[in-house]
Protein backbone atom coordinates (compact mmCIF):
# COMPACT_ATOMS: atom_id res chain seq x y z
CA UNK A 1 0.00 0.00 0.00
CA UNK A 2 1.23 3.79 -0.78
CA UNK A 3 0.73 6.47 2.22
CA UNK A 4 0.85 9.64 1.74
CA UNK A 5 1.84 11.57 4.90
CA UNK A 6 3.83 14.80 6.18
CA UNK A 7 6.55 14.10 8.32
CA UNK A 8 8.75 16.72 10.16
CA UNK A 9 7.22 19.25 7.51
CA UNK A 10 7.90 16.84 4.40
CA UNK A 11 5.72 14.95 2.00
CA UNK A 12 6.87 11.46 2.17
CA UNK A 13 5.60 8.90 0.21
CA UNK A 14 5.78 4.97 1.46
CA UNK A 15 4.94 2.00 0.47
CA UNK A 16 4.56 -0.56 2.74
CA UNK A 17 2.11 -3.13 4.05
CA UNK A 18 -0.84 -1.30 5.58
CA UNK A 19 -1.06 -3.02 8.85
CA UNK A 20 2.61 -2.06 9.62
CA UNK A 21 3.37 -0.11 12.79
CA UNK A 22 4.44 3.13 12.21
CA UNK A 23 6.65 3.06 14.44
CA UNK A 24 8.56 0.04 11.76
CA UNK A 25 7.71 2.62 8.98
CA UNK A 26 9.32 5.67 10.44
CA UNK A 27 12.60 3.19 11.86
CA UNK A 28 13.18 0.71 8.83
CA UNK A 29 11.71 2.72 5.79
CA UNK A 30 12.64 6.09 6.47
CA UNK A 31 15.68 6.04 8.85
CA UNK A 32 14.24 8.11 11.41
CA UNK A 33 15.29 5.98 14.61
CA UNK A 34 14.47 8.49 17.45
CA UNK A 35 11.19 6.80 18.33
CA UNK A 36 12.37 3.69 20.44
CA UNK A 37 10.96 0.21 20.38
CA UNK A 38 9.99 -0.36 24.29
CA UNK A 39 7.18 -2.40 25.36
CA UNK A 40 5.27 -2.60 21.99
CA UNK A 41 2.29 -2.83 23.28
CA UNK A 42 1.05 0.71 24.22
CA UNK A 43 2.00 0.82 27.67
CA UNK A 44 5.78 2.63 28.14
CA UNK A 45 5.97 5.72 25.13
CA UNK A 46 9.11 5.54 24.12
CA UNK A 47 7.92 4.96 20.75
CA UNK A 48 5.49 7.95 21.14
CA UNK A 49 5.66 10.87 18.02
CA UNK A 50 2.98 13.62 17.50
CA UNK A 51 0.13 12.66 14.85
CA UNK A 52 -1.51 16.22 14.15
CA UNK A 53 -0.67 17.65 16.91
CA UNK A 54 -1.66 14.95 19.39
CA UNK A 55 1.24 12.30 21.60
CA UNK A 56 0.57 8.76 20.55
CA UNK A 57 2.30 5.40 20.67
CA UNK A 58 3.74 4.71 17.17
CA UNK A 59 3.34 0.99 18.06
CA UNK A 60 -0.04 0.73 17.87
CA UNK A 61 -0.77 2.78 15.05
CA UNK A 62 -0.70 1.00 11.46
CA UNK A 63 0.61 2.99 7.81
CA UNK A 64 -3.17 2.39 6.95
CA UNK A 65 -4.24 5.16 9.23
CA UNK A 66 -1.68 7.30 8.26
CA UNK A 67 -2.66 8.85 4.78
CA UNK A 68 -2.68 12.61 5.15
CA UNK A 69 -1.71 12.76 8.16
CA UNK A 70 0.93 14.95 9.63
CA UNK A 71 3.71 13.07 12.19
CA UNK A 72 6.51 15.15 14.27
CA UNK A 73 9.23 12.53 15.47
CA UNK A 74 11.87 13.96 17.67
CA UNK A 75 14.03 14.30 14.90
CA UNK A 76 11.98 17.76 14.01
CA UNK A 77 11.89 19.17 16.71
CA UNK A 78 13.78 21.97 16.26
CA UNK A 79 16.75 22.92 17.80
CA UNK A 80 16.20 25.93 19.64
CA UNK A 81 12.87 24.29 21.41
CA UNK A 82 13.36 25.53 24.71
CA UNK A 83 12.85 21.75 26.36
CA UNK A 84 15.97 20.40 24.21
CA UNK A 85 17.52 23.11 26.58
CA UNK A 86 16.05 22.58 29.63
CA UNK A 87 16.22 18.37 29.78
CA UNK A 88 20.22 19.40 29.44
CA UNK A 89 19.71 22.07 32.03
CA UNK A 90 18.07 19.90 34.59
CA UNK A 91 19.78 16.36 33.51
CA UNK A 92 16.39 15.23 32.76
CA UNK A 93 17.97 12.28 30.49
CA UNK A 94 20.17 9.24 31.96
CA UNK A 95 19.91 6.08 29.25
CA UNK A 96 17.73 8.40 27.18
CA UNK A 97 15.60 5.81 26.07
CA UNK A 98 12.59 7.44 27.29
CA UNK A 99 13.25 10.74 26.38
CA UNK A 100 12.27 11.32 22.88
CA UNK A 101 8.63 10.16 23.85
CA UNK A 102 9.15 12.47 26.80
CA UNK A 103 10.24 15.50 24.94
CA UNK A 104 7.43 15.15 22.07
CA UNK A 105 4.55 14.21 25.12
CA UNK A 106 5.70 17.61 26.79
CA UNK A 107 5.92 19.42 23.22
CA UNK A 108 1.87 18.53 22.86
CA UNK A 109 1.74 19.57 26.45
CA UNK A 110 3.13 23.22 26.31
CA UNK A 111 1.23 23.62 23.00
CA UNK A 112 -2.42 22.77 25.03
CA UNK A 113 -0.95 24.65 27.99
CA UNK A 114 1.87 26.62 28.31
CA UNK A 115 2.22 26.91 31.64
CA UNK A 116 0.69 23.84 32.90
CA UNK A 117 0.36 22.56 36.63
CA UNK A 118 2.21 20.25 37.97
CA UNK A 119 -0.84 18.00 37.88
CA UNK A 120 -1.12 18.78 34.03
CA UNK A 121 2.53 17.94 33.52
CA UNK A 122 1.92 14.76 35.26
CA UNK A 123 -1.02 14.01 33.17
CA UNK A 124 0.71 15.10 29.62
CA UNK A 125 3.25 12.43 30.44
CA UNK A 126 0.99 10.01 32.05
CA UNK A 127 1.94 7.56 29.02
CA UNK A 128 5.37 7.75 29.00
CA UNK A 129 7.68 5.53 31.30
CA UNK A 130 11.30 6.49 32.34
CA UNK A 131 12.97 3.53 34.50
CA UNK A 132 16.20 6.04 35.33
CA UNK A 133 15.37 9.45 36.47
CA UNK A 134 12.25 8.87 39.07
CA UNK A 135 10.55 11.76 36.75
CA UNK A 136 10.99 14.81 39.65
CA UNK A 137 13.90 16.07 36.69
CA UNK A 138 11.65 15.35 34.19
CA UNK A 139 8.98 17.31 35.52
CA UNK A 140 11.08 20.12 36.43
CA UNK A 141 12.38 20.27 32.95
CA UNK A 142 9.16 21.05 31.82
CA UNK A 143 8.39 23.53 34.04
CA UNK A 144 11.90 25.27 33.55
CA UNK A 145 10.76 24.97 29.57
CA UNK A 146 7.33 26.42 30.24
CA UNK A 147 8.78 29.09 32.66
CA UNK A 148 11.94 30.08 31.11
CA UNK A 149 13.37 30.15 34.42
CA UNK A 150 16.96 28.62 34.49
CA UNK A 151 17.19 24.99 36.72
CA UNK A 152 18.32 26.51 40.47
CA UNK B 1 -0.38 -8.59 0.77
CA UNK B 2 -3.37 -7.47 2.97
CA UNK B 3 -5.99 -5.02 1.69
CA UNK B 4 -7.04 -2.04 3.66
CA UNK B 5 -10.67 -0.12 2.96
CA UNK B 6 -11.08 3.35 4.31
CA UNK B 7 -14.22 4.06 3.35
CA UNK B 8 -15.35 7.82 4.34
CA UNK B 9 -19.12 7.48 5.10
CA UNK B 10 -21.00 5.09 6.90
CA UNK B 11 -22.78 3.75 4.10
CA UNK B 12 -20.17 2.89 2.14
CA UNK B 13 -18.52 0.95 5.37
CA UNK B 14 -21.85 -0.81 5.98
CA UNK B 15 -21.30 -1.87 1.91
CA UNK B 16 -17.53 -2.87 1.96
CA UNK B 17 -18.96 -4.76 5.25
CA UNK B 18 -21.47 -6.97 4.02
CA UNK B 19 -19.12 -8.04 0.99
CA UNK B 20 -16.55 -8.66 2.94
CA UNK B 21 -15.54 -12.74 3.97
CA UNK B 22 -16.73 -13.90 7.20
CA UNK B 23 -13.66 -14.43 8.78
CA UNK B 24 -10.29 -13.15 8.05
CA UNK B 25 -11.52 -9.77 8.06
CA UNK B 26 -10.64 -6.92 10.84
CA UNK B 27 -12.38 -4.08 11.41
CA UNK B 28 -10.25 -1.24 13.64
CA UNK B 29 -11.09 2.31 14.39
CA UNK B 30 -8.38 3.68 17.05
CA UNK B 31 -6.61 0.58 17.45
CA UNK B 32 -5.63 0.76 20.79
CA UNK B 33 -6.64 -3.21 21.34
CA UNK B 34 -6.41 -4.38 18.02
CA UNK B 35 -2.64 -3.43 16.82
CA UNK B 36 -2.20 -5.32 20.88
CA UNK B 37 -3.87 -8.40 20.00
CA UNK B 38 -2.46 -8.12 16.11
CA UNK B 39 1.24 -8.39 17.74
CA UNK B 40 0.53 -11.79 19.41
CA UNK B 41 -1.25 -12.89 16.24
CA UNK B 42 0.43 -13.93 12.53
CA UNK B 43 -0.40 -10.75 10.19
CA UNK B 44 -1.23 -13.11 7.38
CA UNK B 45 -4.68 -14.40 9.21
CA UNK B 46 -6.13 -10.83 8.26
CA UNK B 47 -6.50 -10.74 4.63
CA UNK B 48 -8.45 -7.44 4.31
CA UNK B 49 -8.85 -4.38 7.21
CA UNK B 50 -11.87 -2.55 7.36
CA UNK B 51 -10.95 0.65 8.96
CA UNK B 52 -13.74 3.39 10.12
CA UNK B 53 -11.27 5.95 11.42
CA UNK B 54 -12.09 8.15 8.45
CA UNK B 55 -15.36 8.53 9.13
CA UNK B 56 -16.29 12.09 10.29
CA UNK B 57 -20.06 10.54 10.91
CA UNK B 58 -18.46 8.71 13.72
CA UNK B 59 -16.61 11.33 15.71
CA UNK B 60 -19.60 13.47 16.00
CA UNK B 61 -20.99 14.43 19.33
CA UNK B 62 -24.45 16.46 19.29
CA UNK B 63 -26.56 17.39 22.09
CA UNK B 64 -30.60 16.80 21.50
CA UNK B 65 -33.44 17.22 23.87
CA UNK B 66 -33.12 13.77 25.31
CA UNK B 67 -29.66 13.50 25.74
CA UNK B 68 -26.51 12.79 24.12
CA UNK B 69 -25.47 10.96 20.74
CA UNK B 70 -21.96 10.43 20.50
CA UNK B 71 -20.39 8.81 17.31
CA UNK B 72 -19.02 5.48 18.20
CA UNK B 73 -15.20 6.91 16.79
CA UNK B 74 -15.21 9.65 19.19
CA UNK B 75 -12.19 9.42 21.28
CA UNK B 76 -12.13 9.00 24.95
CA UNK B 77 -9.84 12.57 25.04
CA UNK B 78 -12.84 14.53 23.47
CA UNK B 79 -15.25 13.02 25.83
CA UNK B 80 -13.14 14.05 28.86
CA UNK B 81 -13.16 17.52 27.68
CA UNK B 82 -16.66 17.63 26.29
CA UNK B 83 -18.21 20.59 28.41
CA UNK B 84 -21.74 19.18 28.29
CA UNK B 85 -20.36 15.54 28.70
CA UNK B 86 -18.61 16.86 32.03
CA UNK B 87 -22.12 19.24 33.13
CA UNK B 88 -24.83 16.30 31.86
CA UNK B 89 -22.72 13.16 32.71
CA UNK B 90 -19.59 13.54 34.79
CA UNK B 91 -19.43 10.12 35.44
CA UNK B 92 -18.72 9.48 31.41
CA UNK B 93 -16.09 12.07 31.68
CA UNK B 94 -14.69 10.57 34.70
CA UNK B 95 -14.69 7.08 33.12
CA UNK B 96 -13.17 8.57 29.88
CA UNK B 97 -10.29 9.88 32.11
CA UNK B 98 -9.21 6.59 33.78
CA UNK B 99 -9.28 4.86 30.82
CA UNK B 100 -5.67 4.42 29.85
CA UNK B 101 -3.13 7.33 29.62
CA UNK B 102 -3.03 10.54 27.53
CA UNK B 103 -1.49 8.80 24.26
CA UNK B 104 -4.25 6.07 24.77
CA UNK B 105 -6.74 8.34 25.00
CA UNK B 106 -5.88 10.24 21.74
CA UNK B 107 -7.09 7.22 19.93
CA UNK B 108 -8.98 4.86 21.92
CA UNK B 109 -12.91 5.13 21.44
CA UNK B 110 -15.67 4.82 23.02
CA UNK B 111 -16.82 2.42 20.29
CA UNK B 112 -14.08 0.49 20.36
CA UNK B 113 -14.37 0.31 23.87
CA UNK B 114 -17.52 -1.13 24.40
CA UNK B 115 -17.29 -3.72 20.40
CA UNK B 116 -13.90 -5.05 21.84
CA UNK B 117 -16.17 -6.41 25.33
CA UNK B 118 -13.63 -6.84 27.78
CA UNK B 119 -15.08 -7.39 31.34
CA UNK B 120 -13.03 -5.25 32.50
CA UNK B 121 -14.05 -1.75 29.96
CA UNK B 122 -13.97 1.20 32.11
CA UNK B 123 -16.39 3.31 30.15
CA UNK B 124 -18.83 -0.18 30.15
CA UNK B 125 -20.30 0.80 33.89
CA UNK B 126 -21.06 4.39 33.36
CA UNK B 127 -23.51 3.31 30.42
CA UNK B 128 -25.17 1.02 32.21
CA UNK B 129 -25.67 3.04 35.34
CA UNK B 130 -26.76 5.89 33.36
CA UNK B 131 -29.48 3.48 31.06
CA UNK B 132 -27.55 4.13 27.58
CA UNK B 133 -29.13 3.03 24.13
CA UNK B 134 -27.09 2.14 21.18
CA UNK B 135 -27.56 2.86 18.08
CA UNK B 136 -26.65 -0.39 15.61
CA UNK B 137 -26.03 0.27 11.68
CA UNK B 138 -26.72 -2.48 9.19
CA UNK B 139 -27.25 -3.62 6.01
CA UNK B 140 -31.31 -2.97 6.32
CA UNK B 141 -31.35 0.25 8.25
CA UNK B 142 -30.37 1.62 11.95
CA UNK B 143 -31.90 -0.94 15.28
CA UNK B 144 -31.53 0.82 18.76
CA UNK B 145 -30.65 -1.95 21.61
CA UNK B 146 -30.90 -1.03 25.28
CA UNK B 147 -26.95 -1.34 26.40
CA UNK B 148 -27.83 -3.85 29.14
CA UNK B 149 -28.66 -6.13 25.98
CA UNK B 150 -25.26 -5.69 24.02
CA UNK B 151 -23.01 -8.04 26.20
CA UNK B 152 -23.74 -11.73 26.08
CA UNK B 153 -21.17 -13.00 27.12
CA UNK B 154 -17.46 -13.21 27.86
CA UNK B 155 -16.26 -10.98 24.74
CA UNK B 156 -19.53 -12.05 22.73
CA UNK B 157 -21.76 -9.14 21.60
CA UNK B 158 -25.38 -8.56 19.99
CA UNK B 159 -24.11 -7.35 17.07
CA UNK B 160 -24.21 -9.02 14.25
CA UNK B 161 -21.98 -10.22 11.29
CA UNK B 162 -22.58 -7.20 9.23
CA UNK B 163 -23.50 -4.75 11.80
CA UNK B 164 -21.27 -1.63 12.94
CA UNK B 165 -22.02 0.16 16.32
CA UNK B 166 -22.88 4.02 14.97
CA UNK B 167 -23.34 6.10 18.29
CA UNK B 168 -23.87 5.62 21.91
CA UNK B 169 -26.83 7.60 23.06
CA UNK B 170 -27.24 8.47 26.70
CA UNK B 171 -30.32 10.16 27.98
CA UNK B 172 -30.62 13.36 30.37
CA UNK B 173 -31.15 12.29 34.21
CA UNK B 174 -33.89 13.35 36.18
CA UNK B 175 -34.41 16.09 38.87
CA UNK B 176 -33.08 14.41 42.50
CA UNK B 177 -30.08 11.75 40.65
CA UNK B 178 -27.13 11.35 42.59
CA UNK B 179 -23.97 9.31 40.93
CA UNK B 180 -21.02 8.00 41.60
CA UNK B 181 -17.99 6.60 39.75
CA UNK B 182 -15.18 4.82 41.17
CA UNK B 183 -12.39 2.46 39.37
CA UNK B 184 -10.55 0.42 41.88
CA UNK B 185 -7.07 -0.94 40.32
CA UNK B 186 -3.56 -0.80 41.14
CA UNK B 187 -2.15 2.31 39.26
CA UNK B 188 -4.94 5.30 38.42
CA UNK B 189 -4.35 5.59 35.21
CA UNK B 190 -2.99 2.43 33.48
CA UNK B 191 -4.17 -0.45 35.54
CA UNK B 192 -6.82 -2.64 34.38
CA UNK B 193 -10.01 -2.23 36.77
CA UNK B 194 -10.11 -5.11 39.42
CA UNK B 195 -13.08 -3.63 40.24
CA UNK B 196 -15.23 -0.44 38.82
CA UNK B 197 -18.46 0.43 39.97
CA UNK B 198 -20.60 3.20 38.25
CA UNK B 199 -24.03 3.95 40.11
CA UNK B 200 -27.08 6.53 39.57
CA UNK B 201 -29.50 6.65 41.73
CA UNK B 202 -33.05 8.74 41.65
CA UNK B 203 -34.04 10.39 45.00
CA UNK B 204 -37.84 11.52 46.03
CA UNK B 205 -37.45 15.08 47.72
CA UNK B 206 -36.31 13.04 50.67
CA UNK B 207 -34.30 9.71 51.26
CA UNK B 208 -36.58 7.54 49.58
CA UNK B 209 -35.23 5.83 46.51
CA UNK B 210 -37.24 6.23 43.27
CA UNK B 211 -34.68 4.11 41.08
CA UNK B 212 -31.53 2.67 40.94
CA UNK B 213 -28.56 1.21 38.68
CA UNK B 214 -25.28 0.09 39.18
CA UNK B 215 -22.76 -0.66 36.69
CA UNK B 216 -20.42 -2.86 37.55
CA UNK B 217 -16.92 -4.27 35.53
CA UNK B 218 -14.78 -6.58 36.27
CA UNK B 219 -17.05 -9.14 38.24
CA UNK B 220 -18.22 -11.37 35.93
CA UNK B 221 -17.87 -12.42 32.26
CA UNK B 222 -19.42 -9.34 31.03
CA UNK B 223 -19.97 -5.79 31.79
CA UNK B 224 -23.09 -6.21 34.13
CA UNK B 225 -25.72 -4.22 36.39
CA UNK B 226 -26.82 -5.56 39.71
CA UNK B 227 -30.65 -6.18 39.03
CA UNK B 228 -31.25 -7.57 42.83
CA UNK B 229 -29.96 -4.70 44.48
CA UNK B 230 -31.82 -2.63 42.02
CA UNK B 231 -34.72 -3.80 43.23
CA UNK B 232 -34.11 -3.88 46.83
CA UNK B 233 -33.53 -0.42 46.91
CA UNK B 234 -36.52 1.06 44.57
CA UNK B 235 -39.28 2.46 46.89
CA UNK B 236 -37.02 1.85 49.84
CA UNK B 237 -35.79 4.61 52.13
CA UNK B 238 -32.05 5.00 52.53
CA UNK B 239 -32.59 4.92 56.28
CA UNK B 240 -34.04 1.20 56.11
CA UNK B 241 -31.46 -0.20 53.43
CA UNK B 242 -29.18 -2.40 55.24
CA UNK B 243 -25.55 -3.28 54.95
CA UNK B 244 -25.94 -7.40 55.01
CA UNK B 245 -28.71 -7.62 52.28
CA UNK B 246 -26.80 -5.39 50.03
CA UNK B 247 -23.92 -7.93 50.13
CA UNK B 248 -26.53 -10.76 49.86
CA UNK B 249 -27.84 -9.42 46.46
CA UNK B 250 -24.68 -8.29 45.12
CA UNK B 251 -23.33 -12.23 45.59
CA UNK B 252 -26.72 -12.88 43.96
CA UNK B 253 -25.92 -10.83 41.21
CA UNK B 254 -22.61 -11.33 40.43
CA UNK B 255 -19.95 -14.07 39.59
CA UNK B 256 -16.66 -12.57 40.20
CA UNK B 257 -13.99 -14.70 38.58
CA UNK B 258 -10.68 -15.48 39.81
CA UNK B 259 -7.52 -14.56 37.57
CA UNK B 260 -4.34 -12.97 37.61
CA UNK B 261 -5.43 -9.52 38.86
CA UNK B 262 -7.34 -10.54 41.78
CA UNK B 263 -9.37 -12.90 43.45
CA UNK B 264 -13.25 -13.92 43.42
CA UNK B 265 -13.72 -13.39 47.36
CA UNK B 266 -11.62 -10.15 47.02
CA UNK B 267 -14.03 -8.99 44.16
CA UNK B 268 -17.17 -9.43 46.21
CA UNK B 269 -15.60 -7.93 48.85
CA UNK B 270 -14.95 -5.05 47.39
CA UNK B 271 -17.93 -4.78 44.94
CA UNK B 272 -19.82 -5.06 47.84
CA UNK B 273 -18.52 -2.25 49.85
CA UNK B 274 -18.49 0.07 46.36
CA UNK B 275 -22.14 -0.45 46.52
CA UNK B 276 -22.93 0.40 49.56
CA UNK B 277 -20.17 3.38 49.79
CA UNK B 278 -22.28 4.55 46.40
CA UNK B 279 -25.23 4.79 47.75
CA UNK B 280 -24.25 7.02 50.45
CA UNK B 281 -22.05 8.99 49.03
CA UNK B 282 -23.73 9.14 45.43
CA UNK B 283 -24.19 13.47 44.93
C1 LIG C 1 -1.62 0.59 27.12
C2 LIG C 1 -3.11 0.38 27.10
C3 LIG C 1 -3.86 0.72 28.21
C4 LIG C 1 -5.26 0.54 28.21
N1 LIG C 1 -5.95 0.88 29.33
C5 LIG C 1 -7.29 0.67 29.37
C6 LIG C 1 -8.04 1.01 30.54
O1 LIG C 1 -7.51 1.50 31.53
N2 LIG C 1 -9.39 0.75 30.53
C7 LIG C 1 -10.02 0.20 29.45
O2 LIG C 1 -11.23 0.01 29.50
N3 LIG C 1 -9.33 -0.10 28.31
C8 LIG C 1 -7.99 0.12 28.25
N4 LIG C 1 -7.28 -0.22 27.12
C9 LIG C 1 -7.99 -0.84 25.99
C10 LIG C 1 -8.40 0.10 24.84
O3 LIG C 1 -7.59 1.24 24.80
C11 LIG C 1 -9.86 0.52 24.91
O4 LIG C 1 -10.68 -0.63 24.96
C12 LIG C 1 -10.26 1.40 23.72
O5 LIG C 1 -11.40 2.15 24.05
C13 LIG C 1 -10.52 0.63 22.43
O6 LIG C 1 -10.92 1.55 21.42
P1 LIG C 1 -10.21 1.56 19.98
O7 LIG C 1 -10.91 2.56 19.16
O8 LIG C 1 -8.75 1.70 20.11
O9 LIG C 1 -10.59 0.07 19.52
P2 LIG C 1 -9.99 -0.85 18.37
O10 LIG C 1 -8.76 -1.51 18.87
O11 LIG C 1 -9.91 -0.14 17.08
O12 LIG C 1 -11.17 -1.91 18.29
C14 LIG C 1 -11.53 -2.73 19.39
C15 LIG C 1 -12.58 -3.74 18.94
O13 LIG C 1 -13.82 -3.12 18.66
C16 LIG C 1 -14.22 -3.33 17.31
N5 LIG C 1 -14.83 -2.08 16.86
C17 LIG C 1 -14.32 -0.82 17.05
N6 LIG C 1 -15.20 0.10 16.62
C18 LIG C 1 -16.29 -0.57 16.15
C19 LIG C 1 -17.55 -0.16 15.58
N7 LIG C 1 -17.86 1.14 15.43
N8 LIG C 1 -18.45 -1.10 15.24
C20 LIG C 1 -18.14 -2.43 15.41
N9 LIG C 1 -16.98 -2.87 15.95
C21 LIG C 1 -16.06 -1.96 16.31
C22 LIG C 1 -12.96 -3.74 16.58
O14 LIG C 1 -13.25 -4.58 15.52
C23 LIG C 1 -12.21 -4.49 17.68
O15 LIG C 1 -12.67 -5.79 17.79
C24 LIG C 1 -5.89 -0.02 27.08
C25 LIG C 1 -5.13 -0.34 25.95
C26 LIG C 1 -3.76 -0.17 25.95
C27 LIG C 1 -2.96 -0.53 24.74
S1 LIG D 1 6.87 0.74 22.49
FE1 LIG D 1 5.08 1.82 22.04
S2 LIG D 1 4.31 2.30 23.96
FE2 LIG D 1 5.99 1.02 24.46
S1 LIG E 1 16.32 8.20 31.15
FE1 LIG E 1 16.42 6.02 31.10
S2 LIG E 1 14.34 5.51 30.90
FE2 LIG E 1 14.24 7.60 31.22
Amino acid sequence: MSVKMQINGQEVQVQAPPASRLLDVLRGELGLKGAKEGCGEGECGACAVLVNGQVVNSCLIPLGQMDGAKIVTIEGVPGDSPLLQSFHDCAAAQCGICTPGMILAATALLAEHPQPTMDEIRWGLSGNLCRCTGYGRIYEAVTQASTGDAHG
Amino acid sequence: MAEWLRPRHMNEALRLLAELPADHHQIISGGTDVMVAQQLRAPRDIAVWLDLSAIPELKMVEVTAEGIRIGAGVTLSVLRRHPEVQKHWPMLAASAAVTGAAPIQNRATLGGNLCNASPAADNAPVLLAYGARLEIAGPNGTRFLPYDQFHLGYRQTALAAHELLQAIHVPYLPGGSRAYYRKVGTRAAQAIAKVGIAAWIHFDAGQGIIAARFGLASVAATPCLLPRVSHYLEGNNLKHVCEFTIREKVSSDIKPVDDIRSTAEYRLEVASRLVWEAIHDAH
